[in-house]
């Protein structure tokens, strides 16, 4: 239960973080919060030859309005997230989700970039990333790019980043105040990794759906994104919308596996009702309103 | 495997030590600096018997890297009481409300109670019972610790809502 030896590295710019990366060639692992990777580390599931902490780099803290949306610096800590007044007016949805990662305690050093770059399917900030529409941005010694948060997984722990980049900051676009936020998990303690858990944004003019965002977590490899859902609830009329039968559609996208904490049905059952009533009683509440 | 230099306050007293990168706060604090009050359970984060607070906010020791808190400030267990053995209101409460028995996990509740009702805090009952999620108690089965925290947060001990 003590990590196995390893070189630790502070840089304190990202300059330097990317030359390490890139001199290491994948022998390095980037130290964020470390609630996911210390673990990680001190199982010896993860045994890189360096250590490089990027928590002394001023540049990757903070959020801040940029360009039709927010820029979040990956070492913001969920905490900060939280309690962070402009990310509660633009992002509320992204502080419902912060809100249920791990603990208090956990939260006070967890970040929102090592949960968005990890790829735990399980987890709240990857789903909330994709039902967003957010992208993150990577830096190299080659280079910056962009990556949307639906294609940047491809499995557990597996993402498009490679081993010799960096996130530098997750890019959320602005969604309209009125937007219909959803979000429900179901999970067997609080803090625990959901066995299904739901996300999702809608936005609804003159009546009608203009804007959906929708993503799973628990319910397969990876965040999966409830395209069919997504695309029958565009254009409509929010009265009279049928709820059971767009549960239907996004339960069609999931692909849930058995585990010794639930079945692979139990974990569709569940989402079928979540997502019906999560989303009929979002829209009773808008016609009482 | 590197070796660092590192300058830390625990309860208020200076120390520096040379560290190897991947010794873990908690076990620094336990076995270099002698503080046994930080009791390690899981040393993987899921036990929370090692919440210690750095900087003002209550972290898992087992979580963080001793080289990562140079120069930040460590309160640990036995930095709370005052030097004439009062107990800090945290202490009190669990123990006036029969929250432990073993006391393996008594540090870290103690350590999440202080950090989140210190200074001029008041925490909602609510916020501190949703804390305590993160403590693992073999012994008590937390009504004693449920209580505690609803006295901390001026809310009557004794009732607990269904
Ligand atoms: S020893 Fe740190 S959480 Fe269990
Ligand atoms: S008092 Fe024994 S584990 Fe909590």
């Amino acid at each position: 239960m003590k990590p196995a030896p390893f070189d630790y590295i502070a840089p304190e710019t990202i300059d330097e973080v990317c030359e390490r990366l890139a001199e290491a060639g994948g022998g390095a692992t980037v130290l964020a919060g470390g609630q996911t990777l210390m673990p990680l580390l001190a199982l010896r599931m993860s045994q890189p030859f360096i250590l490089v902490d990027i928590n002394r780099i001023a540049a990757l803290k903070g959020a801040a309005r940029a360009d039709g949306g927010t820029r979040i610096g990956p070492v913001m800590r969920q905490n900060e997230v939280i309690a962070d007044p402009t990310l509660a007016n633009a992002l509320p949805l992204l502080l419902t989700a912060t809100r249920h990662v791990g603990h208090h305690q956990t939260r006070n050093r967890g970040t929102i970039g090592g949960s968005i770059a990890l790829g735990e399917p399980a987890a709240e900030l990857p789903a909330a990333a994709v039902a967003l529409g957010a992208s993150v941005e990577a830096r190299s010694t080659r280079g910056v790019r962009r990556i949307a948060a639906e294609a940047l997984y491809f499995g557990p722990y597996a993402t498009a980043l490679e081993p010799d980049e960096l996130v530098t900051a997750i890019h959320f676009p602005d969604w309209p105040p009125d937007t219909i936020n959803l979000f429900r998990e179901v999970a067997r303690r609080p803090g625990d990794f959901a066995l299904v858990g739901l996300i999702g944004a809608l936005t609804v003019e003159q009546g009608r759906i203009a804007r959906a965002g929708l993503a799973w977590f628990g319910m397969g490899p990876t965040p999966i994104k409830a395209r069919q859902a997504e695309a029958a609830l565009l254009g409509q009329s929010i009265a009279g919308l049928d709820a059971r039968g767009i549960a239907e559609l996004a339960i069609a996208d999931t692909a849930p596996f058995d585990d010794h904490h639930a079945t692979a049905d139990y974990r569709r059952t569940v989402g079928r009702r979540i997502f019906a009533r999560a989303l009929q009683e979002a829209l009773d509440a808008r016609q009482a309103a | 495997m590197s070796e660092h230099r590192i300058e830390v306050t625990i309860n208020g007293q200076a120390h520096r030590a040379t560290v190897e990168g991947r010794l873990v706060l908690g076990d620094f604090l336990r076995i270099d600096a002698g503080y046994t009050g930080v009791h390690l359970g899981c040393e993987h984060g899921v036990c929370g018997a090692c919440t210690v607070i750095v900087d003002g906010c209550a972290v898992r020791a087992c979580l963080m890297l001793a080289v990562q808190a140079d120069g930040c400030e460590i309160t640990t267990v036995e930095g709370l009481a005052a030097p004439d053995g009062t107990l800090h209101p945290a202490q009190q409460a669990l123990r006036d409300e029969h929250g432990l028995q073993c006391g393996f996990c008594t540090p870290g509740v103690v350590m999440t109670l202080a950090a989140l009702t210190g200074d001029d805090k008041r925490p909602s009952a609510d916020t501190l019972l949703a804390a305590l999620s993160g403590h693992i108690c073999r012994c008590t089965g937390y009504q004693g610790i449920r209580r505690a925290a609803r006295r901390l947060a001026g809310a009557p001990a004794g009732e607990e809502p269904a």
